[in-house]
């Protein structure tokens, strides 16, 4: 039984890992820019099947190096002329913005690759489990943590060091204050923006390797992405961190005891979390510091 | 002799365009009635042509489209060309039931076929049997279909769980053992999948080590696939479908479970194995039709027209359900000389399918009892690539006829009431 | 009688002999009674989201959370309870109102994004609740088999089950009497308060007015409009299924409501129109409808932020 719980656990870290990965992008958007990116999962696919589409010609290491900017730069993009319009308006509108954005996206990769799933190859050397006891950590799924923990220790480095960075903490906490000091904080925005979706389509990489590439697969990684922002505090990231790990933890978890359940319980997390402490375990407090 | 608009080269893109053109087609119709001075028969079709069903469904509606040609270029049914209406389900029960209403009402559609989602199915199966219009389900597998949920104007095509699963258990269970552990989709289909397969098991004195229930759209097996594999059983049975499938393959290939244990399952099909990469397609299943044939009459020509409108894809079962569909109201209206579905209903009980429809080697025929077409079951390996064909995923080593898979008419719970 | 009250009542006797006359004008322009019956539930939902966000300002994400609600309890007492439709209404219209009123008083406190965020949470709770209990919700094949049930109104039946311009009729009298309910509530003092709270929040706390008590009644009163038209959706279908408290069937709603204009009162109902007559004529010519369909929600949040009902009237007062 130990064994089996052990097991779980780990393997709802390397599960919680991809959320974070997920949730970090929806969580820079939401935090500085105040829009709830619907579209995030439809970048995800993007992220894809651009990775799809470009590994016949310069190898699935290629594509991940490429398939993120790529993405980052459509990001780019549609925040110019889609979201940038709505910034001083109601949150409203930006969320039925992205919300249209989705359905856009999901009809376009029907429509440009079909319908039909896509067979994605990943390495050879990395699709194998590392050992016949610990089989379900296979060197893909080390290599997805890797590249998380890679990614999160490149955005702290951002977020610490560089002035964009600086810029985001403080516009995060106070905008208006920024934007006095001279910052231009369009620009701002949409580099922030381009950010989050850098991980989107990072995640999409990720995603198509261990999962079957189709038009549809953006909106079963949205809800947990929201859960763990709302479990780990709107406003901050280390929070959004914690909350994925948590809810892949839970998950985990819960299909030793209760499978069914193993969806439920991200639900049952937050509904604690919002009784017991509707901040969330570190709302509202600083930005990965 | 007519020409037709519609009768050219299709490609995956230009189902699309046939879309619109269909629509213009309603428009356009008129004009084209009074060439020929008949009015059409409109036949409508309901299917998720977006959703995560879309690739398997706008294979229906290939097929169907096929079946219309060649019904058409040999003069249509009684004298009259059809026009064939597709609507989206989008599968949503709510626009399925809409659609089914807006065809039946508005377009006065003659016959009905659809729902590859089993919910619709039946939905629209109420709404046709309210409004007395003869429908076929072309590719919705649950029982209830064929089951306590029969009407006597809805016929189905495709197999019900319980066929599914006595095509397969046999071979698992003399082949592979006694001990199975299943991965179940925690839906109503996936439900009845299981209880069929674990009935079967149990007749033949095996043991179930275990039965994983996941969430549909689960993304990551490997909690389920490690109780599986601590349970150690001979075969493991994967039932999810669809996406769900893909994902649950890849990752026991990624693990290496299928070099330990047993992969099998009931239903497979070629889209998903087409969407799975080359290690992952492995396993013993059923198909409920299969492209390679050889030595079955009929079946090459049906692959090279199916081809020329499928951007030279080979067909599926779903391209099959949706010819075999709308053939089989052209053949029983031609036959008996009328439109009118209580006789057509009654005729098709029992109504076999002539050996360039039923594209099989086996007989296969429309059961009276429960309007369940006795359709046959293609038990194999898959494969990761065929030795001959890249498109040959599939490695058949039984054919197994339709009404020995399928219970007796008494076991499946159908009571038909038909009309005054 | 002033001249701007002239043109109000002219407006509203217009809008209803449409919606009387309804089955008789659509069938010619190509339309269906069914595709009529589907407009005004849907536009009920519409205006219920409205009430509370185009009166009040508060951004409800999660309001087809209500709506599912209403449609199962309706369903549910259908199939298993008793064949009576006003009973099967009364019982969804509870459902939603009651659940609503309950977690709505739970998260009150919230504004903004934040609130938005959490309600949708919420309703993904009972979308997985539906679709997993489904011994008792049928889960993922919807609740069935149930179907409206003929009214006996001790005179006469009125079979709204198969008649299909009955069952319209049936719909707009519980439309009307629900519509009216509504705008005798946004007309009264509290209907005041709550455009006082949406114009400004802080200022109306300083009035001494009790905000959150405020928005947590409004919040409730849209959840009893909201499961009503649930219970009349599932009439509508003879059915009930999960997809009905998805958070994608909650942004349908707010975008009818914002394309036939959030501050006034039929625009929700003019969205609602032409949001489902658009999807359905779309999806029956070209399987891109969803594109379509997305791209009127960019178009109209970039372009027609007021909707099509602001826009009319920003070029008669031009």
């Amino acid at each position: 039984m130990t064994q089996l719980i052990l097991f779980n656990v780990t393997n709802g870290l390397i599960i919680g890992a991809f959320y974070v990965l997920m949730a970090l992008g929806l969580s820079l958007i939401l935090n500085l820019s105040n829009v709830i990116n619907f579209a995030h999962g439809g970048f995800l696919v993007i992220g894809g099947y651009i990775a799809y589409t470009l590994t016949p010609y310069v190898g699935f290491w290629g594509a991940l190096l490429i398939a993120p900017p790529l993405t980052a730069a459509i990001g780019l993009v549609v925040e110019r002329l889609l979201i940038r319009p709505l910034y001083g308006r109601d949150p409203l509108y930006s969320l039925l913005l992205t919300f249209g954005l989705a359905f856009i996206i999901e009809d376009g990769t029907r429509f440009i690759w079909g319908a039909q799933g896509k067979p994605v190859t990943i390495p050879a050397f990395l699709a194998q489990p590392l050992s016949y006891e610990f089989f379900f950590i296979t060197g893909y799924r080390l290599f997805m943590v890797v590249v998380v923990l890679f990614a999160i220790a490149l955005l702290f480095l951002l977020l610490r060091y560089t002035r964009l960075g600086i810029r985001i903490r403080a516009g995060t906490l106070d905008l208006e204050t920024v934007s006095a000091l001279g910052v231009n904080v369009r620009t701002l925005r949409s580099l922030n923006f381009a950010v989050g979706i850098f991980l989107a389509g990072l995640s999409g990489v990720l995603a198509a390797g261990q999962l079957g590439l189709e038009p549809t697969m953006g909106a079963g990684v949205l809800m947990p992405s929201f859960i763990a922002i709302i479990v780990g505090g709107v406003g901050s990231l280390t929070g959004t961190l914690l909350g994925g790990l948590l809810i892949g933890v839970a998950s985990g978890l819960a299909a030793v005891f209760l499978p069914a359940a193993s969806e439920a319980i991200m639900y049952v997390l937050m509904a604690v979390v919002l009784l017991i402490r509707p901040r969330g375990l570190l709302g509202e407090e600083g930005m990965m510091t | 002799m007519v020409t037709h608009s519609f009768s050219r080269k299709m490609n995956r893109r230009t189902v699309l365009k046939t879309a619109a053109a269909a629509g213009a087609l309603q428009v356009a119709s008129p004009f084209i009635v009074k060439a020929l001075g008949e009015a059409p028969i409109k036949v409508g079709m309901i299917d998720p042509l977006t959703g995560v069903y879309a690739a398997y469904a706008q294979n229906e509606v290939t097929g169907a489209r096929l079946a219309i040609e060649q019904i058409n270029v040999r003069g249509g049914i009684l004298g009259r060309l059809i026009e064939l209406l597709v609507e989206d389900s989008a599968n949503d029960v709510g626009t399925g039931v809409q659609k089914a209403r807006k065809l039946i009402e508005r377009d006065n559609i003659q016959f009905l076929i659809g729902d590859v989602n089993s919910a619709i199915a039946l939905a629209i199966g109420q709404v046709s049997n309210e409004k007395g219009i003869l429908h076929i389900v072309s590719g919705g597998h649950t029982d209830g279909v064929t089951g306590k949920d029969c009407h006597w104007n809805v016929y189905r095509v495709c197999n019900t769980t319980s066929m599914e699963a006595n095509a397969v258990a046999e071979q698992l269970f003399t082949k592979y053992g006694k001990k199975w552990h299943f991965i179940t989709p925690d839906y109503a289909f996936g439900h009845t999948l299981q209880a069929a397969a674990l009935k079967d098991l149990q007749k033949f004195g095996g043991t179930m080590t275990g039965n994983e229930l996941t969430p549909l759209g689960t993304t990551d097996y490997s909690a389920y696939l490690i109780k599986a594999r601590a349970a150690n059983p001979d075969v493991l049975l994967v039932l999810p479908q669809g996406g769900d499938m893909i994902n649950c393959m890849k990752q026991i290939a990624q693990f290496g479970i299928n070099k330990q244990i047993q992969v099998a399952g009931l239903q497979q099909e070629l889209e998903s194995l087409e969407a799975m990469p080359p290690e992952a397609r492995v396993g013993t299943w059923m198909f409920e039709w299969y492209w390679k044939q050889p030595g079955v009459p009929h079946v090459e020509k049906f692959v090279a027209d199916i081809r020329k409108m499928n951007g030279s894809k080979v067909p599926t079962a779903r391209h099959w359900f949706g010819y075999a569909s709308m053939m089989t109201y052209a053949l029983v209206a031609n036959s008996e000389k009328t439109l009118d579905s209580v006789k057509l209903a009654r005729a098709l009980g029992g109504f076999e399918l002539p050996p360039e429809v039923k594209l099989q080697p086996n007989k296969c025929y429309y059961r009276a009892g429960d309007h369940q077409l006795m359709t046959s079951s293609f038990v194999g390996q898959a494969q990761s690539v065929g030795k001959d064909d890249f498109e040959d995923l599939f490695q058949v080593d039984t054919v197994i006829p339709g009404d020995k898979t399928s219970p007796p008419e008494s076991e499946t719970g159908c009571t038909l009431q038909w009309p005054a | 009688m002033s001249g701007e009250q002239t043109r109000k009542l002219i407006a509203l006797a217009f809008i209803w002999v449409l919606l009387l006359l309804a089955p008789y004008w659509m069938a010619p322009l190509g339309g269906y009674t069914a595709l009529g019956t589907r407009v005004l539930v849907l536009g009920l939902a519409a205006m219920s989201v409205n009430f509370l966000l185009g009166f009040t300002g508060v951004l409800s994400f999660g309001h087809a959370a209500w709506f599912g609600l209403g449609a199962y309890g309706c369903g549910l007492i259908l199939k298993f309870i008793a064949p009576s439709t006003p009973l099967g209404l009364l019982a969804g219209t509870m459902l939603g109102g009651v659940m609503g009123g309950l977690l709505g008083a739970l998260i009150v406190r919230r504004r903004g994004v934040y609130f938005a965020m959490v309600t949708i949470a919420f309703g993904q709770v009972f979308y997985y609740i539906a679709f997993q209990w489904s011994s008792l919700t049928g889960g993922d094949d919807g609740l069935r088999p149930f179907s409206r049930q003929p009214l006996h109104l001790g005179f006469t039946t009125i079979d709204i089950l198969n008649d299909s311009i009955a069952f319209y009729y049936f719909v707009l009298l519980c439309f009307a009497l629900a519509v009216s309910l509504m705008g005798f509530i946004l007309r009264s003092p509290f209907g005041r308060t709550m455009l006082a709270i949406r114009e400004n929040e802080r200022r109306a706390r300083f009035l001494g007015i009790p905000v959150e008590r405020h928005i947590w009644i409004a919040f409730t009163l849209s959840c009893f409009f909201m499961g009503l038209a649930g219970a009349l959706y599932a009439l509508v279908n003879n059915f009930a299924d999960p997809r009905g408290l998805h958070y994608s069937q909650s942004g349908d709603f707010v975008m009818m409501a914002v394309m036939g204009g959030m501050r006034s009162f039929w625009g929700p109902l003019l969205g609602a129109a032409v949001f489902v007559i658009l999807q359905d004529y779309l999806s029956s010519i070209t399987i891109n409808w969803m594109s379509f369909v997305g791209l009127l929600f960019v178009l109209v949040v970039l372009f027609f932020p007021r909707g099509l009902l602001g826009a009319i009237r920003r070029k008669s007062e031009a």
